[in-house]
Order: C-alpha cells, then sequence, then structure tokens
C-alpha cells in the first residue's frame, strides 16, 4: 500500500542525502519524493511517498526519527489531506487533432504554456490520479515529453503540527515522550 | 571519568571563557571538557594545525600503529568505561582506515567521537590531495557526523556530537573539520556553544496503558524467561534487572553482549542464548510462554529462523530505540524507553509468583548438556581452548577481570567457558563480528581502567590483522595479557566448511609466523603452552609478571564450537557434540 509521509527536516546542507540513504540502506522504496521550503527559513519539508504495509510504514517514521536532522514525521495515508501533483506533458497537436487535446485540457482544467506547430505544451495540478486520468486520454495522440515534480501534500484543516515542533531546542524540551505502537 | 574531574576541568577553564582561540584550540579545549583525558590517534596534513595545539591540552594522545586500531581503541574505552572514546586521524586514507572501527561501534552502540582532518574548505570537492567524502562514507555507518568548515562552529559541533554519541541509543558521532576551520580563529564561549537539536528525542517512554498490558502478561505467564541485552549495560540497569528478576521468579538468558549484565553465578542465570548458546537456554526460549526482552534486538545470531521463534511466547520488549520494536520478531508490548527507568516503573506492582516447576525444568535440560561438555569428558591428552579458557577463568577469578575476545571459535568458548559475574567484563565485537578487534580494544580498556587487569584472547587469524598494535602497548607500558588460541585455522570458518562445504579447508589453513619470537621482537614476555598442565603456571607467572606477557597457547587444529544452530535452522535444531552415552549404546 502506498504510505504518504510529511517530514520536516532542518534546513541543512546534506539532509537530503540522508534521508534518501535511509530508505535504500533499509531497502525501503521510494515512490517519491520532494522536497522544498516552508514558511520558516530553518526548515525544509519533504513529502514522500513508499510502499510499505503498516508494520513496515511505522519503521520507516521510527527511522526517521533516529535522523538528528529530522523534527517531525507524519504519516498523512489515513488522512484528510490536500495532496498535489504537478505535470508538464508535450502532446503531439497536428492540425486534426489540436482542437481535441484543447478539449480535454479544458475539461481536466490542464493550462497551456507551449504552443508549437507540431505540439502543444500542458500544465496540470491535481492529485495523481487526475493527472494519470488526463495522460491516458492524451496517449492516443502521442506524449512526447512528459515530467513530474512528484507530490507535495497538507493535511486539511487548521491544524499544523510542525509549530509546536520545530521551536524546541534542548532546553524547553519536554521530560519524556510518550511513545506507542 | 568522574564527574568531579569534569566539573574541576570546567572552573579552571572559566577564565579562559570568550578569547579568541584558533579552531584547533578551541577543539581540544571542548574535548577536555567532554571530561576526555586520552584520545586515540594518528597525525597526517589535514590534521596537523590540532596536534600542533595539543601541546596546550593536558589530554593525553596515543600514538596507534593504524587508525582502525584508533577507532577500536576509543571502543574498547567506551565499553569499558561507559564514557565516550575519542579517536582523531587525517584526511583520505587516515580517514578511510576509520571505516571498520566506526562499523564496529555503530553495531554494537558504543559510543565513540571520531575526529578527522580535511582538506581546506575551498578544496573540497576538487579531488585535493587526500580529499575523501568522509561524511558521505560514513552516513549509514555513524549515528550521527559533521562537516565543520569554519572556526566558529568547531565548539558546537563537539558539544553535540558527545551529546549525541553518548544519549539514547549510544553510537559513533564523526566530526569531519577542514583544515581552515582549524587554522582560523573565533571567540571561544562555551555557554554560547549548546547543542541545538531540535529534532534529536532521546528520552521516549512508554504510555501508561502498556504497563498495564506488561503486567498482565507477566503474572499470567506459567514459562517466562528474560532476554538479557547489552541495553542492561548501557542503561547501567544492573541492579534492576536482579530485583526484577528474583521478586518475580523469572530466569534470565542472555546475549553475547549482554554477558556480565546478570551474575553468572546467580541461581537464575540461564547462561547464553542463541546460534552458539547452551542447549538448554534455546529450549527453554522454545518453550515459553513469555519473552521478556531487555535492552536486545533480536539478532539473527539470537533468534535462528524466525518462523519457528519462541512459538508460544508472547513478547514484551523494553528498548529505547523504537525502530527495534517489531524489527524481527513481532511483540506483543513493546515498552519503549530507557530500561532502568522502566523497569523502576514497572517493578513496584510487580507481584512474586512462584514458578518452581518452570525452574526445575531447566535442571532436567542442564543434565543432558552437562553429559556432552568437554570439561567432563575424559582427558584426551590435547590441549582444548575450552580448557585453557575455563583455565583462565578460575585463575583470574579473584581480581576484577577484563576479557576482550576477538572473532571465532575461540570468543564462542569464551562466552561458554568464562563465567562473567560483573558488566562491562566482557568487551567483543557482536554486531559485526570484526577480526582485529581484540588487541586495541584492550589497549582502550586498559587506559579506561588501569587499575583493571586485562586479558585478550584473540585467534591467530585475528591476532594478524591488528598486532602491529602490540607497539602501542608497549610503548604505553600498559599490563596487558594476551592469550592466542593458536588452533592453526580461521577457526570459525574452518567448521563452516566441516559442516557445510564437504570438509573443503579452502583457504582456512594459516601458515603463522613463531609468536613467541615476534612478542621478543617488541620486548614483550612470551611463551608456548601445548600441555594442559602447563596451562595454569603459565597464566599464573603471566599475572605476576609486572609488564605485559602474550603466550601462544597451541590448541587442538580441528576443534568445533558447539552447540551450533544452523543459519536458518530454528533455535532447538541445534548440532550438538555428541553424547558420550548415546555413543556407547550405538556402538553395542
Ligand atoms: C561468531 C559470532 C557468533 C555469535 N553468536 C551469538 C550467539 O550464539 N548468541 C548471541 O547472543 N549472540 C551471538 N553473537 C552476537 C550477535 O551477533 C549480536 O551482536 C548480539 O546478539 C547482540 O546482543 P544485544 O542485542 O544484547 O546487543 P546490541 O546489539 O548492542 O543491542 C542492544 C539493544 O539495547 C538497546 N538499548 C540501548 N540502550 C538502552 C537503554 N538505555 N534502555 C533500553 N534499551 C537500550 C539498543 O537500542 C539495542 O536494541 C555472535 C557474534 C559473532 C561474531
Ligand atoms: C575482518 C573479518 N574478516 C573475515 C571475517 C570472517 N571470519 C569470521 S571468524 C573467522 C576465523 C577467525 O579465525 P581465528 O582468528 O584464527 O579464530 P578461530 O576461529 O580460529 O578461533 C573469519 C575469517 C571476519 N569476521 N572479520
Ligand atoms: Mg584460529
Amino acid at each position: 500500500m502506498l504510505n504518504t509521509f510529511m517530514v520536516y527536516v532542518e534546513n541543512k546542507p546534506g539532509v537530503l542525502t540522508r534521508v534518501a540513504s535511509l530508505f535504500r540502506r533499509r531497502a525501503f522504496n521510494i515512490d517519491s519524493l520532494t522536497v522544498g521550503r516552508t514558511e520558516k527559513p530553518e526548515v525544509s519539508r519533504m513529502t514522500i511517498t513508499v510502499d510499505a504495509d503498516r508494520d513496515q510504514a511505522r519503521r520507516i517514521e521510527a527511522n526517521l526519527y533516529k535522523l538528528v536532522n529530522v523534527l517531525l514525521v507524519e504519516n498523512i495515508t489515513n488522512q484528510p489531506a490536500i495532496i498535489r501533483d504537478l505535470a508538464m506533458i508535450r502532446v503531439a497537436a497536428t492540425h486534426e487533432a489540436r482542437s481535441h487535446v484543447l478539449e480535454l485540457a479544458n475539461v481536466f482544467r490542464a493550462r497551456v504554456v507551449d504552443v508549437a506547430p507540431e505540439s502543444l505544451t500542458l500544465e496540470i495540478t491535481g492529485a495523481e490520479e487526475k493527472i494519470d486520468g488526463l495522460l491516458e486520454l492524451l496517449r492516443p495522440y502521442g506524449v512526447l515529453e512528459m515530467v513530474r515534480t512528484g507530490i507535495v501534500a497538507m493535511r486539511r484543516g487548521s491544524k499544523s503540527a510542525a509549530s509546536t515542533r520545530t521551536e524546541n531546542t534542548m532546553d524547553d524540551a519536554p521530560d519524556g515522550v510518550a511513545y506507542s505502537v | 571519568m568522574t564527574d568531579q574531574t569534569i566539573t574541576t576541568t570546567s572552573s579552571n577553564n572559566a577564565s579562559k571563557d570568550k578569547t579568541t582561540m584558533t579552531g584547533a584550540s578551541i577543539l581540544w579545549e571542548c574535548l577536555e571538557r567532554e571530561g576526555v583525558r586520552v584520545v586515540f590517534g594518528y597525525p597526517g596534513g589535514a590534521i596537523l594545525p590540532a596536534y600542533d595545539a595539543l601541546k596546550h591540552s593536558k589530554i593525553h594522545h596515543v600514538l596507534v600503529r593504524h587508525e582502525q586500531g584508533a577507532t577500536h581503541m576509543a571502543d574498547g574505552y567506551a565499553r569499558a568505561s561507559g564514557e565516550v572514546g575519542v579517536a582523531i586521524a587525517t584526511s583520505g586514507p587516515g580517514a578511510t582506515n576509520m571505516v571498520t572501527g566506526i562499523a564496529t561501534a555503530m553495531l554494537d552502540s558504543s559510543p565513540i567521537v571520531c575526529i578527522t582532518g580535511q582538506v581546506g574548505s575551498k578544496l573540497i570537492g576538487s579531488d585535493a590531495f587526500q580529499e575523501t567524502d568522509i561524511t558521505g562514507v560514513t552516513l549509514p555507518i555513524t549515528k550521527h557526523n559533521y562537516l565543520v568548515t569554519h572556526a566558529s562552529e568547531v565548539a558546537r559541533t563537539i558539544r553535540e556530537a558527545f551529546y549525541v554519541a553518548k544519549s539514547g541509543r549510544p553510537g559513533p558521532v564523526l566530526v569531519d573539520i577542514t583544515k581552515d576551520a582549524q587554522q582560523g580563529t573565533w571567540e571561544f564561549d562555551w555557554e554560547a556553544a549548546k547543542p541545538q537539536l531540535p529534532g534529536y528525542r532521546p528520552d521516549l517512554s512508554p504510555a501508561p496503558a502498556e504497563y498495564a498490558r506488561a503486567l498482565e502478561l507477566i503474572h499470567n505467564s506459567k514459562r517466562p524467561v528474560i532476554l538479557a541485552g547489552h541495553g542492561i549495560m548501557i542503561s547501567g540497569a544492573m541492579r534492576e534487572v536482579r530485583d526484577f528478576a528474583e521478586r518475580a521468579g523469572i530466569p534470565v538468558a542472555l546475549t553475547l553482549l549482554g554477558l556480565g549484565a546478570f551474575p553468572a553465578s546467580h541461581p537464575l542465570n540461564l547462561g547464553m542464548m542463541g546460534m552458539h548458546g547452551e542447549a538448554w537456554v534455546n529450549h527453554m526460549i522454545q518453550e515459553a510462554d513469555l519473552l521478556l526482552a531487555f535492552g536486545m534486538r533480536f539478532d539473527d545470531r539470537v533468534t535462528g529462523n524466525l518462523k519457528n521463534y519462541a512459538p508460544n511466547a508472547k513478547k514484551i520488549h523494553i528498548e529505547i530505540d523504537p525502530a527495534e520494536i517489531n524489527k524481527n520478531v513481532k511483540v506483543d508490548v513493546p515498552l519503549v524507553g530507557d530500561l532502568k527507568e522502566v523497569l523502576l516503573a514497572l517493578m513496584p506492582r510487580v507481584e512474586s509468583i512462584d514458578r518452581s516447576e518452570w525452574l526445575d525444568h531447566i535442571d532436567k535440560l542442564k543434565g543432558d548438556s552437562a553429559v556432552r561438555d568437554i570439561q567432563n569428558l575424559p582427558d584426551s591428552g590435547h590441549l582444548y581452548a575450552a580448557h585453557v579458557i575455563n583455565d583462565l577463568w578460575r585463575q583470574t577469578r579473584d581480581g576484577n577481570a577484563i576479557v576482550v575476545t576477538d572473532v571465532g571459535q575461540h570468543q564462542m568458548w569464551e562466552a561458554q567457558y568464562y563465567k562473567h559475574e560483573h558488566p562491562r567484563s566482557l568487551i567483543t565485537s557482536g554486531g559485526l563480528g570484526t577480526m582485529g578487534f581484540a588487541l586495541p580494544a584492550a589497549i582502550g580498556a586498559k587506559v579506561a581502567c588501569p587499575e583493571a587487569e586485562v586479558w585478550v584472547i584473540v585467534g591467530d587469524g585475528g591476532f594478524q590483522m591488528t598486532m602491529c598494535e602490540l607497539a602501542t602497548l608497549v610503548q604505553e607500558n600498559l599490563k596487558v595479557h594476551i592469550a592466542i588460541i593458536n588452533n592453526g585455522f580461521l577457526g570459525m570458518v574452518r567448521q563452516w566448511q566441516e559442516f557445510f562445504y564437504d570438509r573443503n579447508y579452502a583457504a582456512t589453513p594459516l601458515l603463522n609466523p613463531d609468536f613467541v619470537k615476534l612478542a621478543e621482537a617488541y620486548g614483550i614476555r612470551s611463551m608456548t603452552v601445548s600441555e594442559r598442565s602447563e596451562v595454569v603456571p603459565a597464566v599464573r607467572s603471566a599475572r605476576q609478571y609486572e609488564g605485559p606477557v602474550l603466550i601462544n597457547f597451541k590448541v587442538e587444529q580441528e576443534d568445533t564450537v558447539y552447540p551450533m544452530v544452523a543459519a536458518g535452522a530454528a533455535l532447538h535444531d541445534m548440532i550438538r557434540r555428541p553424547s558420550p552415552i548415546v555413543e556407547t549404546a550405538e556402538d553395542e
């Protein structure tokens, strides 16, 4: 089953390597990994999707926490969340096909970002399935080139667990953290 | 190292606060403030500024003969004392020579800090002379590592390195410091250089509900066994484990790295479990209805085949590292936290229960093993390693001997025949199984505990991997005794070839140097022993001599460690030493 983790890490050199190395070393298979800035300059955020069962998912979380630079891990697999992928798709669009492709783009709310005599380039954001759906329909016309960012995710609602956690230093850390599996 | 040393050092240094210093001087200053008295190292270009600044420091530097030795010494120091051991080396080849020692410390959760020089920060990435990306190389074999490129980062990094190395589940931390960071200057301010580790949480504790579930399992169990591991020593929970076992009346089996955490002479001590554990211990585990794992990680040498491991037992796992929970063995109740604290919380609610039926069962199982024990077989005139180790144990029981073993058959015989009463009295490479560990680790142990009697038990193969450290031993004038168990073979591998490769002894017979002459070349007193009757006199004379002694024990060449659980076999499915009783019956 695909698990989605949101991982808050210190924004320091080499942290991405540490996370990637962990997945390789423990033979967990990354499906997609994205990393980028957050509202706090000292914090970066990764969205990682991994194929894992429940038990493995728990171990992935525990192993991520063993990395000193990891601040917070949340498995949002079964939680209400906004999940977005971005794709750019260059599709062959000769004279006859062009209007069909544009129609599809319209239905999927994809934007045309480049027009060439023989092709159109679409940009689409959305859940992975939505992008997969568009791709499926474009395939018969000839997909010349495609690139996807991998997903980024955010919980729904106002809750932001990261804000409490990332401000802790050693001094104001609570005495103990309850743990159960 | 006592707290006292640390406080005195800090107050002496108070005047030095907020002075401008080179990164190199800040390094030594911080090490002193962390309580370091000794470092093990080897110099070279990229670490020279640090060596140059050493003259202003009270820290003693032990010059090793190979950087691998420095890491094992730091490791031996850490395991003997419970304090962080420190190794130091130059960039490139100096740093890569440390890799084996770092991996060894990582797998056995040993707290060491390795400091390496690095080429100047401007040269990084240019394939400069002796440039190796050592933080990249050691990423998967350190608990954490750092690249320091500016003098301003030295103090905080060292403080963090020590804190990370020894807290929670301990492990090795590497700090790579560029040459310009050592040479540059900065205002040194110890207070301001406090660790900043916002994501690091070594202080987990179990949810209260888990205690109740654990107690229920304990009180309902008729056939419980405690699996005592290395975590007991790390946590300093010897007393609590003992109180718990006695109160609940539960027998205690130990892992290799747990030996000494529970006294061998205690009536509830079962002995070692696992691949070369005692047969009755493995049978008890397989028959148990409850396993209580205390600071042990269900290594594959401990469990045998997981499919039929302790099939009828519920499992309680007290463990500080959440990533160990359900890794190999699925547990019913995880108690994640420091063992000592968890046991103290559990203890008042543990009822004492009469389990005499279960305990009597042990004696039945033990009887069968006793008749197979080589100690009880008629004297064949041969010198067996088991004899040597058993005699060595008897001779050194009065002292507080620390035994440091290498890897192989002799390591297993030591575990079986040397009865450890005290924690940290056995130092051995369990997880990585690093040949060449023993001699340097023993040097580290002796430096940490100068009053202790230290014995190296090492194979003729492994000894030759790091025997250059004999020079370090002599140079530091350390009284460490070395017992080479010389069987003319890479014995443990030969045993596998005997059992599983049709006795095809490919590349396992050894052509050895004359170990006595070799020792003499270093100025070390030495002798060869090949008769049982000579063992005790040799050990006695070594103990009385004021310097180090090397004894070359020429033992039976094709001897076998029994019992043995073959790789992939179930824990109760052991290859046993033939029983003389069964054999006679078959002969008729
Ligand atoms: C040739 C050879 C043969 C071997 N045969 C055997 C054998 O027959 N039997 C055997 O037992 N071993 C054997 N070993 C050793 C084996 O490979 C493992 O190294 C050993 O079993 C590990 O023991 P451990 O789990 O107690 O220690 P470690 O591997 O050091 O694990 C300690 C555990 O305690 C936890 N811990 C640390 N601190 C705390 C704390 N404060 N509170 C709670 N938990 C804590 C750690 O997180 C870790 O999970 C053999 C090794 C070799 C080289
Ligand atoms: C560095 C290293 N290389 C190889 C091995 C594999 N190995 C395990 S035990 C062993 C034989 C050890 O021989 P020796 O030191 O003579 O000890 P003995 O088993 O004979 O007591 C070998 C080669 C290892 N553990 N470590
Ligand atoms: Mg040998």
